[in-house]
């Protein structure tokens, strides 16, 4: 594998290769001292053109643990405004010696387009609203730690919210389904994509009715733009027919789970606390991101796969 | 992994009676060298090592009787020194519950060839905390070390060519001669 | 006394025949056409057409403003290259063709290059900025007889229909890029389920149609004639073919790249394939290339766009849509085979030379006593592009890799050579 861009070109068995590395590297996370020296003398670079503090630690505590040297390159999309300082920054970045990048950018295909400037590998962290792939490996990861279970099989995810926009729903519903599970989509049809009709998914625009048979119920984050934008009139008329209210717990079977990717917008898709509720796996999520991460570096740098290639 | 021909010259080099006597008589070699078995430990290697640790393990405490020696597992392919050069297959997941911190641990593998995964191993311990002393028990000593690494139990001193393939399971140990032409 | 060119071997297209015929050019005009016919110069046409030469209503050839992706010369050298002996230049240079001072510039900057005429629009309104009208009137005494704000279609509805009466007064046609902005912001490429897996903000096909609707009925109660540029759905084929069956004074035109090329491409994330309006479906391409053959398309033109590589190399959203036209348009067309070789002649010269209004000297039929801007092109032979090689300032062609059919051969600019065997004379 010489990069991880996106679910559909990881496919089944590189997302299963990669779920089993992550049992090996959530052990390591648990020992006394959590460091391995597997990869020792490797650079990880991440190139973070839209913040996020949370996605960038975790890549960074995981490209720590398997003793690989870190820079940062941290950019506000403001400062950049042209393509052309992209190419050089990337290709200036490369003369220093770096063996992976780790990108975030508010552009949808940037990663690829990276990809073809550099002989790094590269990790997407989230491209526009196209995709984010270690954040669905963290998810699959955590379902599959809660349920013991290796497919999805038989398993009803719910995404609600704000899929027009979000990466992380194209990313899950890609790897949920690969995975065997039905997947429906609970959202107000101004956030759904124009056309979802050649997707794997069921449609609805009723929690109430889909929460019964729910065994995942995934929150996804509303953020206050698309009110400006006219896709939502209010967050109070959002939140109340698409948030996660107390209400809303009772009516979920006792064993169901529920997660969100975070940042939570408490009050508008999370009108309780995540604690309140039993099967949250939240807490899960955030843990499980530095082992899923510390997986995929590892395949890409340390676990030979690419030596075949090269011969 | 390596190009083999396996001739009709495929012997057997210790039989099942063989190694299970050779895994009683570690059991006592350990014993005696540590004038019982307090604070000692067994950690086998992920894979070969780790069904004979456990043999190891057993035997001790059916001498012993007194006490359960912690017995555990661990997989160094993360502190091998050849990462990046050789695909890397992870074996099964380390598992070590408790702290070696003060113990003498007990490392045990199948075969001891060139070191290097013993070196990795000893690293590996490190992060498990800090043990006052690390022996090493292995079944079969082929021979061609690369490092400065010495066995305290050996089942069998086993001379090999380098190529040849050394096979050990409960069933016995079998040695495979590789011509040198066909490398 | 001026040398003569003899055109040996080719077959003469003309709209009443088709012969295979030498040509003879003399003092800038077709003086003969018969057989073995003699001259200082002899140009083998053999397996060829020869015909009017090539007319582009829709080039952005960047000069002034934009030097650094083209110039007016570079601009005409790749329209020779590409079979054209005229460039409809469009206005949004910097500054924009709203003033005959830039009108003039652009036609001298033409003539100073001297490889085909450039043929300067001028803009709808003032700057491009949709708010009040482009001095029309003295455009059009200055020559202009094709006005559009290209680049972005007017819309304001009560501005348009003002445009449109002001037009009419005046005998000239206005061209409309359609696209309800609107409904576009932010649009990366088509609306579909494509862009559905990208993630990428989508370009419903209903921003082109809905100002296409809108401007046939100012064209049905103005009575001025109207051109739609670069049509790329099959409901603003429909459409014009409905005004067209009503009598109504539309022309329309589609681009190369709208009748081979389709959203998928996008899933490269290669900002090359970014053009506004965006690349639509297999669906639309079909459409496209019915209209073509019906009637109700006009015209193939380039919509030669071309952009600096830095501008190409940045994301898909911050890219500027456009592509190369002018040295693969024939190329395209022909591998495309969505119609007969004499079809592309009416639709690359016949046609355009008339609705860019310069039927006098373009267009025009191969006789003795004809301006002699004459394209000479194999239909048949199989090329591919090299970006590095084109003589485009730019190098965003979409083609690259592609299998093109049919090449230029020679071009006959005012009775002189501007390609002799596929290479440009200056």
């Amino acid at each position: 594998m010489k990069h991880l861009l996106s679910i559909d070109e990881l496919g089944l068995d590189g997302l299963n290769a990669l779920l089993n590395l992550t049992d090996h590297m959530v052990e390591i996370n648990q020992r006394p001292v959590p460091k391995v020296p597997a990869l020792r003398g490797r650079t990880v670079a991440s190139l973070f053109f839209e913040d996020s503090t949370r996605t960038r630690l975790s890549f960074e505590t995981a490209a720590k643990r398997l003793s690989a040297d870190t820079m940062t390159f941290n950019v506000s999309t403001s400062s950049v405004n042209k393509g052309e300082s992209l190419r050089d920054t990337v290709a200036t970045i490369t003369d220093m010696g770096v063996d992976v990048f780790v990108v975030r950018h508010k552009s949808v295909g940037i990663p690829w387009q990276i990809s073809e400037w550099t002989k790094a590998s590269i990790i997407n962290a989230g491209d526009g609203a196209h995709q984010h792939p270690t954040q669905a490996l963290v998810d699959c990861y955590t379902i599959r730690e809660a349920t013991h279970a290796k497919s999805f099989s038989g398993m009803r995810m719910v995404i609600v919210g704000d899929i027009k926009h979000s990466r992380v729903a194209r990313s899950n519903i890609q790897a949920f389904s690969m995975l065997g599970a039905a997947v429906t989509l609970v959202a107000p049809p101004t956030l759904l994509p124009p056309d979802v009709s050649h997707w794997p998914v069921a449609v609805s625009h009723d929690l109430d009715e889909v929460l019964p048979q729910t065994d995942v119920l995934y929150m996804l984050r509303l953020q206050s733009e698309r009110m400006s934008q006219g896709h939502v009139p209010t967050l109070r008329e959002y939140s109340e027919q698409y948030g996660l209210t107390q209400k809303r717990v009772m009516n979920l079977q006792a064993q169901a789970i529920v997660m969100h990717p975070g940042p939570m917008n408490r009050g508008v898709e999370m009108q309780i606390d995540p604690s309140d509720v039993k099967n949250s796996l939240i807490h899960r999520q955030v843990a499980n991101g530095v082992a899923v991460r510390m997986a995929v570096l590892f395949e890409l740098l340390g676990s030979g796969s690419n030596l075949a290639g090269q011969a | 992994m390596a190009e083999s021909v396996v001739g009709a010259s495929s012997y057997e080099a210790m039989t099942r009676a063989d190694v299970k006597r050779a895994i009683v008589r570690i059991a006592h070699e350990i014993i005696e060298r540590n004038h019982g078995v307090e604070g000692l430990a067994i950690v086998g290697l992920q894979r070969g090592g780790t069904w004979i640790a456990k043999e190891i393990a057993d035997q001790i405490n059916e001498i012993e009787k007194t006490v359960t020696v912690p017995f555990g597992a661990l997989d160094v392919s993360l502190h091998r020194d050849d990462i990046g050069i050789r695909p890397v297959s992870l074996g099964a997941i380390s598992d070590i519950p408790f702290d070696l911190s003060g113990s003498t641990v007990v490392l045990v593998d199948d075969v001891l060839f060139t070191g290097r995964t013993v070196r990795a191993a000893m690293e590996g311990l490190n992060n498990y905390g800090r043990p006052r002393a690390v022996q090493l028990a292995v079944l079969v000593d082929r021979g061609h070390r690369e490092l400065p690494i010495r066995p305290d139990f050996v089942g069998k001193n086993l001379p090999t060519h380098h190529g040849d393939e050394v096979a050990v399971t409960s069933d016995g140990v079998t040695v495979t001669p590789v011509s040198e032409a066909s490398r | 006394m001026t040398k003569t060119i003899v055109i040996k071997g080719g077959t003469i297209v003309n709209r009443a025949s088709e012969q295979a015929l030498d040509l003879k050019i003399e003092n800038g005009l077709v003086a003969q056409v018969g057989k073995n016919l003699k001259g200082d110069v002899q140009l083998d046409a053999s397996g060829c057409i020869v015909a009017s030469g090539f007319v582009d209503l829709h080039a952005h050839l960047r000069e002034p403003g934009q030097e650094e992706a083209e110039t007016i010369e570079t601009g005409s050298r790749a329209g020779a290259l590409g079979g054209y002996t005229a460039l409809v230049a469009m206005p949004n240079t910097d500054p924009p063709q709203d003033s005959v001072a830039v009108i003039d510039f652009v036609r001298e900057q033409g003539k100073r290059a001297g490889l085909v005429d450039v043929v300067p629009s001028g803009c709808i309104t003032l700057g491009r900025q949709g708010e009040s009208l482009a001095p029309m009137a003295e455009l059009s005494a200055a020559g202009v007889s094709l006005f559009t704000d290209d680049g972005s279609g007017v819309q304001d509805a009560s501005l348009m229909r003002r445009a449109l009466e002001y037009a009419k007064g005046l005998g000239v046609t206005l061209a409309q890029h359609c696209e309800v902005a609107e409904l576009t912001k932010g649009a990366v490429m088509n609306e579909c389920q494509c862009c559905t897996n990208l993630g990428l903000p989508g370009w419903p096909a209903i921003a082109e149609e809905l100002m296409v609707f809108r401007d046939i009925e100012l064209v049905r109660i103005t009575g001025a004639a109207m051109h739609f540029l670069h049509l790329s759905t099959k409901r603003s084929v429909e459409l014009v073919r409905a005004a067209k069956r009503d009598g109504l004074p539309v022309t329309a035109e589609v681009t190369p790249h709208h009748l081979s090329l389709t959203e998928e491409l996008l899933a490269s994330f290669d900002p090359v394939f970014k053009v506004n309006p965006p690349l639509r479906s297999m669906h639309d391409i079909a459409a496209l290339k019915a209209g073509l053959i019906d009637g109700t398309i006009d015209a193939i033109a380039t919509d030669h766009a071309p952009h600096p590589r830095r501008d190409k190399e940045m994301s898909l959203d911050m890219a500027p849509p456009g592509m190369l036209g002018l040295e693969t348009a024939l190329g395209v067309v022909l591998a495309e085979g969505a119609c007969e070789v004499r079809d592309v002649v009416a639709l690359m010269s016949w046609n355009p030379a008339k609705i860019a209004r310069i039927d006098d000297r373009h267009g025009l039929d191969l006789v003795a006593g004809a301006v002699a801007n004459i394209c000479v092109f194999d239909p048949e032979i199989k090329w591919t592009i090299d970006p590095e090689r084109m003589v485009s300032k730019s190098i965003n062609t979409p083609y690259v890799g592609r299998n093109l059919q049919g090449r230029v051969r020679h071009t006959i600019f005012n009775g002189a050579t501007t390609v002799v065997d596929g290479q440009a004379q200056r």
